[in-house]
């Protein structure tokens, strides 16, 4: 069995939406090399763009003077993504997990993002480091996937 | 760049929305604008064709909750078509699937509105 390459890679990003593209494109080309099969890959690149797009409408509340640093660290078979920003601070506490049906009457997306996360990725954790916000993101890679 | 496109066109008491690209929260207004300008005319037979849609995000099911109870308190409905298996994944972790009428084909779907 192949052992799957050791990742370390990361790029600063503008806060403002027409940076999930490239965002996705990034983590898209990580998770890859790493050795994920498409669907694993599309999720990964999911829960990322959820994770920025929260930092970019939360943390930033939409300014697009700010930044957010998306780093990659993957080895054995962990791919980890850490999305670090320099905004207001957010806690995942305060949001409550999305009852779908409820959401529907009320008309709020609010919420989803982190719960799409939580469904897509095997740890989602949220620390305040000095003036910055990180959230953690770790995918498996599991034994078939590796060639 | 990943782009976004929304067309749309009348068919039978019905309009088809056709989405291409990526719905992300940075083309979601795109998608909401359209939806806005189709209350405005009073048009809520919806049917939205996903086939060229290659990538959602929750900022874009997010608009299509926005509208759905505009839509159907007015006697109309947003039914979901064509999806690729990638898009129709996220709509289903999301439990979309217990709230809208979603279909193989478009023209499914424009039959229950014609039906009607």
């Amino acid at each position: 069995m192949k052992r799957s390459e050791k990742i370390e890679d990361k790029r600063v990003f503008r806060s403002t939406t027409d940076a999930l593209a490239g965002v996705r494109e990034f983590v898209n080309e990580r998770a890859l090399q790493f050795g994920f099969g498409d669907k694993e890959v599309s999720e990964i690149t999911l829960a990322v763009d959820e994770a920025c797009t929260n930092v970019i409408k939360h943390a930033y509340k939409g300014r697009p003077d700010g930044e957010f640093e998306v780093k990659v660290l993957a080895t054995g078979t962990a791919f980890q993504i850490v999305v670090r920003d320099w905004g207001v601070s957010f806690r995942p506490e305060d949001v409550p997990l999305p009852n779908i049906r409820d959401k529907y009457r009320k008309h709020k997306a609010g919420g989803l993002g982190i719960f799409l996360m939580k469904k897509l990725m095997d740890t989602v954790e949220y620390q305040g480091r000095d003036a910055s916000n990180e959230v953690r993101l770790v995918r498996y890679l599991k034994d078939e996937q590796k060639s | 760049m990943n782009e976004f496109k929304v067309l749309t066109r009348e068919s039978g008491n019905a309009v088809v929305m056709v989405l291409q690209g990526f719905l992300d929260a940075h083309t979601a207004p795109d998608l909401e604008k359209t939806f806005s300008e189709l209350m405005s005319k009073g048009k809520y037979n919806i049917v939205v064709n996903f086939d060229a849609l290659n990538y959602i995000s929750s900022a874009g099911l997010g608009v299509f909750m926005a509208y759905i109870d505009e839509v159907r308190n007015n006697n109309g409905d947003i039914k979901l078509a064509n999806m690729q298996q990638k898009v129709f994944n996220v709509f289903d972790l999301l439990g979309f699937p217990y709230l809208y009428e979603i279909y193989k084909d478009q023209d499914e779907a424009l039959k229950k509105f014609n039906s009607r």
